[in-house]
């Protein structure tokens, strides 16, 4: 079809337009250094998650006595306290949605390569999952924030921050430019299901 | 050669689409990665707009205020949302950690609001678009991602959770606003139509 589409602003422009003259975008087919920089965020992302669970996310002081907890302590100590709710919350986001997305990140890099037995339209619906859910896993960071303002009573108790938060952070802020650096057009670059889908795809109609 | 204005293709999975405008409240969905297309809404700029405002007001607000308050044994400590985003300050290394949080809670959400309005505000009385209103759009959309003020709010419920066994907590007046700020954030996404925005800026 010789197009060229905008991916911020949808407009389709002639193959070889360089910017996008509505919104000024970069316009290009597909994102040939895509997976380079997906795989690179991914494993600065994945080095800064090793140390975020091995260090003190809190220093929790209370009279003489002080405790460290690591993400996990922290949650498992919640549940202690009868917080199941609040342990399940912490334990979602700080290790399911991190463990998850460097999942379903590789997965989806690796099968742009060698294809998947897993549907195009449901990869690509993981990516959407990824994507949207990914920022939430700065909760504990924030948790972490609240607390070290919140609980500074001099002598009674007080609350600091571990060096595992800075980790934690940068792991969750590397995964999320993992995440945007992958071109989800490339999910359906095998699209095999027509003879000449460019062709095909010029004459649908846009459902409403 | 069809008129390349007429096509729209869809962001996420590159299939090429004649514009058929939805009518209002109607969406456009892509065939194959049902993407939200187009999802033109009654009188959305100015929802957008008042919804803006009501973000950078209310963001600065619990910024100032007081946001939560604890006290055990006669000893008390408040917290403004601003004292939360200085939390890492004290600690040498962390001080890049600070101002992360300080523009994921407070910077980049002002910000993006305040571009919203610069970007819509002609729009909805019919004027031409300011100058540089699509540079503001591109870098609101940017930021989308990285405004965390909702996940801040959640973040609250866990900490008072963490803290109530350790002291007595007392909600200051920002803490209502940051609640409120959480609703109105997520119903100002759910307005924006990104393609009728672009659309009304190319004019």
């Amino acid at each position: 079809m010789g197009l060229v589409a905008c991916t911020r602003c949808s407009r389709v422009w002639e193959a070889g337009t360089q910017t996008c003259g509505r919104c000024g975008h970069h316009l290009e087919s597909r994102d040939t250094h895509s997976l380079q920089r997906v795989w690179a965020w991914w494993i600065v992302g994945l080095m800064c998650y090793i140390p975020a669970n091995l260090y003190p996310m809190l220093t929790t002081r209370m009279l003489v006595q002080t405790s460290e907890a690591t993400i996990v302590e922290g949650a498992i100590e919640l549940a202690h306290h009868g917080s199941y709710g609040i342990a399940f919350v912490v334990l979602f986001a700080s290790v399911a949605i991190p463990v998850g997305k460097f999942g379903v990140i590789a997965v989806l890099a690796l099968s742009v390569r060698q294809g998947s037995r897993i549907s195009q339209l449901r990869r690509h619906q993981l990516y959407e999952v990824v994507e949207y859910i990914g920022r939430w896993s700065m909760i504990d960071v924030f948790v972490v924030a609240i607390l070290s303002s919140l609980v500074q009573l001099g002598s009674l108790a007080a609350v600091t921050p571990g060096r595992a938060s800075l980790f934690f952070a940068l792991s969750v802020i590397f995964t999320m430019f993992s995440a945007q650096s992958f071109d989800s057009r490339m999910i359906w670059d095998s699209d095999t299901g027509e003879t000449d889908p460019v062709e095909t795809k010029d004459h649908k109609e846009l459902t409403a | 050669m069809h008129n390349l204005e007429d096509l729209i293709a869809c962001p996420e999975c590159d299939a090429v689409y004649h514009v058929e405008e939805p009518r209002v409240g109607e969406r456009a969905v892509c065939g194959r990665c049902h993407t939200v297309l187009i999802a033109p809404r009654k009188r959305a700029g100015k929802q957008i707009i008042a919804l803006a405002l009501a973000v950078v007001v209310l963001i600065v607000a619990a910024t100032v205020f007081p946001f939560l308050s604890i006290s055990a044994a006669g000893v008390g400590r408040r917290t403004s949302v601003l004292d939360a985003a200085l939390a890492f300050s004290d600690s040498g290394l962390l001080v890049l950690l600070t101002l992360t949080v300080a523009a994921l809670i407070i910077f980049f959400p002002v910000l993006r609001a305040l571009l919203v309005i610069y970007v819509l505000a002609p729009v909805v009385v019919d004027r031409r678009p300011f100058p540089g209103a699509i540079r503001a759009f591109r870098v609101s959309e940017a930021l989308r991602p990285w405004s965390m003020a909702e996940i801040f709010a959640i973040g609250c419920a866990v900490a008072l959770v963490k803290v109530t066994d350790l002291a007595e907590v007392h909600f200051g007046p920002a803490f209502w606003m940051f609640s409120a700020l959480v609703v109105l954030l997520m119903a100002q996404d759910g307005f924006m139509c990104r393609y009728s925005v672009w659309k009304s800026l190319e004019k």
